[in-house]
């Protein structure tokens, strides 16, 4: 556990707690990364400009964090190029199917106690956590 | 009044902004992290519970109260997912979710703020992700 960064993961979930609380509060939408993104991006979709302004936030609030550090946020990518394309495919593509991500199900919809999001957290959390197993410990080998 | 306000403009991208600090305080736009957190059998970082805990604390008390209003503050009424039923969709889609998440480390909203690093592998990443997205648009919708 010599990695483990509790306050900064405290501070920041705390944050993104408060994100979803005020889009929902004021906007009365749910703060769901994969729908919003697939909204600004799906041909024909409705209300795009919310979307587009949560999203041009969210990339402030990243370069506001690289501007007050002085320093890019820590970045150690695990795959190259042709692994980040089918990854990339695969959340992009099971996000809409399952209608949701860690975001829209994991934070908004447990909130809401949502079975559906329930359900689709704990599958879509244990799948990562075998791929992981299967990349790093079967495939890797001893690592 | 609406989300097409200037205040309910400004909120959302208020919201949009926390949001994406918070993932990069977290340490989630960081995929080492997040790979560090699903390694049960490897050097366990079990950070992103507090992440998710942290997010939790803060919208199950929230979204209760919240939803006891008739309507949002800048809008007519709440926006909320209907589907009720756990089906087949749900499911296959979690698990591609899952398998993506588990290889790269992202899921769509760390991807989105780490762009900002310009790295090209995340380019690609982001790319394949939208690619992924309009997939789906055009075979399933």
């Amino acid at each position: 556990m010599e990695n483990f960064t509790p306050i900064s993961a405290l501070i920041g979930g705390l944050l993104i707690g408060g994100a979803a609380t005020l889009t929902l509060w004021a906007n009365g939408r749910i703060a769901g990364i994969s729908g919003i993104l697939s909204g600004v991006i799906v041909p024909g979709s409705s209300d795009r400009i919310w979307r587009i302004l949560f999203v041009i936030g969210m990339l402030t609030g990243a370069v506001a964090y690289v501007v007050t550090r002085g320093e890019p946020a820590e970045l150690e990518l695990q795959v190259g190029p042709v692994g980040a394309i089918i990854a990339g495919l695969l959340v992009g593509f099971g996000t809409r199917l399952g209608s949701g991500c860690t975001s829209g199900h994991g934070i908004c919809g447990l909130a809401r106690f949502s079975r559906r999001s329930f359900t689709a957290t704990l599958l879509f959390m244990a799948t990562a956590i075998v791929t992981v197993f299967v990349i790093r410990h079967v495939i890797g080998g001893a690592a | 009044m609406n989300t097409n306000s200037n205040a309910g403009r400004l909120t959302i991208f208020l919201s949009g902004f926390l949001f994406g600090l918070g993932l990069v305080i977290s340490g989630m736009s960081n995929p080492a992290k997040v790979v560090g957190f699903l390694d049960l059998a490897g050097s366990w970082d079990p950070s992103l519970i507090l992440v998710m805990g942290g997010g939790l604390l803060v919208t199950v008390p929230a979204f209760h109260l919240v939803l006891k209003n008739p309507r949002p503050l800048f809008e007519e009424k709440f926006f909320l997912p209907t589907a009720k039923a756990v089906d087949s969709k749900l499911l296959a889609g979690a698990v591609l979710f899952g398998l993506g998440w588990g290889i790269a480390g992202f899921c769509p909203g760390p991807a989105i703020v780490a762009l900002v690093s310009l790295n090209s592998t995340v380019l690609m990443f982001f790319a394949a992700l939208i690619a992924g997205m309009l997939l789906h648009h055009v075979i399933l919708e």
